[in-house]
């Protein structure tokens, strides 16, 4: 989306440098997002994309050795800044996991569980209404509405996907990270997934980490290549996938390694 | 004359394989192993050998003691007398006998004596010639093509099989014999009385006379369990009060918020508590607590007893704190990492996350485990014996003295027992109820826990 012409960019990143203990993870990454766009970080296994992409709402605190240096700029403001607090940033900065992991609880409590932390609603209306918008926004609304008290792990791969996206969404996050949301699906649960992740970009920012080139090409605007824990090339899909710059990309790409 | 047999096995061990290479050296495939040939031939030593051996030991005394006492068949004693004479008989034959020696029981000894020595001797030789025959037909039967793999292996199921059924019917023994000492406890004492009975004094019973008729209407205010099926409970409140707070939150500090380091040396010394004898425990609470508990209290102005059921209470909660700590450490700790990071990502915080989704989700395995702390502190035994008091007193003041179902069974049966004595039966009584309360905790205990595993496996 273009605002008077001029892109905007939504997460801005500068000299990234990750370390899992004495091994160092990911090289000076200098990566921009453009906001209301998805952008797809692809790569071989093992390469950093998984990882950068838990730098963006500092999920990589939750491991102990791992440490991140540099700056990740959003909305003026550098998260790795001591001054930062996580839980905004994480009210802020949605992510779904590789695997669907829906919480024990009903499919409601799922999707109130983050309002509630987060205070955002007043009464039982309030909070009714933001889990039929979240789940309507995730396509699964017309599939749970009558079994909303049910557990959310007695839903299918698919719709457990779905439910894990509109627990995301239920904070109103201006990006959503997302780290393989359908290595573990089918090819129809993957498309429906697709189809809701372009839907989103009108609302969110998107970062999508997946191993499918195919996925990258169909969903995303902007593409980032990553290889042994460096961002090779980077730049809109279509260029990426059709006329890349660099000789690994277009290695990886025609599927030459990887 | 065993160590004789297990030899022999061994040899017959290694004749089998050294057949089996020799087969082998003649380029014969074998069907299995050559060790399999050993095993087979070993077997084949050892287990008629045994059989004979065991059937000797069971059949032996028996036929001696007929045979000493046929001499005395016709003299009109009585059965009691015809065993003491026999016994006498044995004691004299041993040089242990220290009464008057008539001619009749030294020659009986002497017989005694003479057919032990041939019993001994033509034992040897019947069982050398079983292993012999059978080994030696064994050994013929091992060629190229013989099958000596799936006797080995049938023969091992069998052993397996042995051990188990042994653990079990040793358990179903128990059970029995609970039962129906059980009910003839209850042939004397009404149920009613027993169930619903506040006064428990079986020390009534001891004074009576054994050589009185047994009357029942005279117990009928000796064995009424409330007391001490209250006191039972009320002390295992009281350690499950101890335990649960202390045990869970130790659990989740281990899981959640203790770094490696930390882990790696607090987990073994909670452990170790774990590994303490109840006894140890029984005389910290009697010895050390229940006198510093009615110190503390005498100052307060109160009455405490120095064997409170708070000591023994409390004491006993410290015993369970590891069971209920490590169980609900393992169980936090297998709640998978997903659901952490579902948690964190959505911008909860460590105590949100243990609250919200870690706690809720371990739940079912934390029932479980607090369950197993229950049945163990209704279990125990020491602890109560020496610090809570023997008197059955129905009471809720924790700073007095009461017993446990445990107790009682100590008190009952130490010392001189007399077989179908209402007091002895009592103590089956109390063992079978204490046995069924435990087992339904127990059942429920596992079942809560198997329902868990199979929501995350």
């Amino acid at each position: 989306m273009k605002k008077n012409g001029v892109k905007m960019i939504k997460i801005n990143s500068k000299n990234v440098d990750v370390y899992y203990g004495k091994k160092q993870a990911l090289f000076n990454i200098n990566l921009d997002i453009e906001e209301n766009q998805v952008t797809a970080l692809i790569g071989p296994s093992g390469c950093g994309k998984s990882t950068f992409l838990r730098c963006l709402n500092r999920m990589n605190d939750v491991i102990d050795i791992c440490r991140v240096k540099g700056q990740i700029i959003i909305n003026d403001f550098d998260i790795n800044d001591k001054s930062c607090d996580v839980v905004r940033l994480r009210e802020k900065i949605g992510m779904v996991f590789q695997k669907p992991n829906p919480f024990p609880k009903t499919i409601y409590e799922n999707i109130s569980y983050g309002p509630t932390i987060h205070g955002m609603a007043q009464s039982k209306n309030e909070m009714d209404e933001i889990v039929e918008t979240s789940l309507k926004k995730a396509a699964l609304w017309e599939e749970v509405k009558d079994r909303l008290h049910e557990p959310g792990t007695g839903l299918s791969g698919g719709q457990q996907q779905r439910l894990c996206i509109a627990r995301a969404i239920s904070v109103k996050p201006e990006v959503i990270l997302m780290d393989e949301p359908c290595s573990a699906l089918d090819p129809i649960a993957t498309a429906q997934i697709e189809e809701l992740i372009d839907e989103l970009k009108k609302d969110h920012t998107i970062i999508i980490v997946t191993h499918s080139m195919a996925q990258a090409a169909r969903v995303s605007q902007n593409t980032g290549f990553f290889h042994l824990g460096e961002l090779i090339e980077h730049g809109s899909t279509d260029k990426i996938f059709k006329n890349p710059e660099n000789k690994k990309t277009q290695d990886y790409i025609t599927g030459r390694f990887g | 004359m065993f160590i004789f047999i297990v030899l022999l096995g061994f040899t017959s061990y290694y004749f089998g394989r050294r057949k089996a290479y020799t087969i082998q050296s003649t380029n014969k495939r074998l069907t299995a192993l050559p060790q399999f040939y050993g095993y087979y031939l070993a077997i084949w030593c050892a287990i008629p050998a045994f059989i004979i051996f065991s059937l000797w030991a069971i059949f032996e005394p028996t036929i001696v003691k007929l045979l000493i006492l046929s001499d005395y068949s016709n003299q009109g004693y009585l059965d009691d007398e015809l065993n003491l004479i026999y016994e006498k008989t044995k004691a004299l034959s041993r040089g242990q006998f220290t009464g008057e020696i008539t001619p009749f029981i030294e020659a009986s000894a002497e017989k005694y004596l003479s057919l032990r020595s041939i019993a001994q001797s033509s034992k040897a030789v019947i069982v050398l010639s079983i292993i012999i025959a059978s080994v030696a037909y064994a050994y013929k039967k091992i060629s190229s093509n013989s099958r000596t793999r799936e006797p080995v292996e049938k023969f091992l199921k069998a052993v397996l099989f042995t051990a188990s059924l042994a653990a079990i019917l040793t358990t179903v023994g128990i059970v029995f014999s609970l039962i129906f000492q059980t009910i003839d406890f209850f042939k004397v004492i009404p149920l009613f009385d027993f169930v619903f009975g506040t006064h428990w004094y079986p020390a009534k019973a001891f004074v009576r006379d054994s050589s009185e008729a047994l009357d029942p209407t005279m117990y009928s205010d000796t064995f009424g369990a409330v007391p001490i099926f209250a006191g039972t409970f009320f002390i295992a409140f009281i350690a499950m009060c101890v335990a649960i707070p202390i045990g869970l939150m130790s659990g989740i500090y281990l899981a959640e918020y203790a770094s490696v380091k930390v882990r790696q040396y607090a987990k073994p010394l909670i452990e170790i508590l774990a590994g303490i004898p109840t006894v140890v425990y029984g005389f910290f609470a009697a010895l050390t607590v229940g006198p510093f508990l009615k110190e503390i209290g005498n100052s307060m102005g109160l009455d405490v007893s120095a064997e409170s059921a708070l000591a023994a209470g409390g004491v006993m909660g410290i015993m369970i704190i590891p069971f209920i700590s490590s169980l609900s450490d393992d169980v936090i700790t297998s709640v998978p990492q997903s659901l952490r990071d579902g948690s964190y990502a959505m911008g909860a915080t460590k105590s949100e996350t243990i609250k919200k989704v870690i706690f809720p989700a371990a739940l079912p395995g934390i029932v479980g485990s607090i369950l197993l702390g229950v049945s163990r502190a209704i279990g125990e035994t020491m602890i109560v014996v020496m610090a809570s008091g023997l008197a059955a007193n129905l009471t809720l003041n924790p700073l007095e003295s009461t017993s446990t179902i445990t107790a009682q069974i100590v008190v009952i049966l130490i010392g001189d027992q007399a077989f179908g004595d209402p007091k002895t039966q009592a103590a089956f009584a109390l063992g079978m109820s204490l046995f069924l309360v435990t087992l339904c905790l127990n059942i429920v205990a596992l079942r809560v826990v198997k329902k868990y595993r199979e929501k995350y496996e």
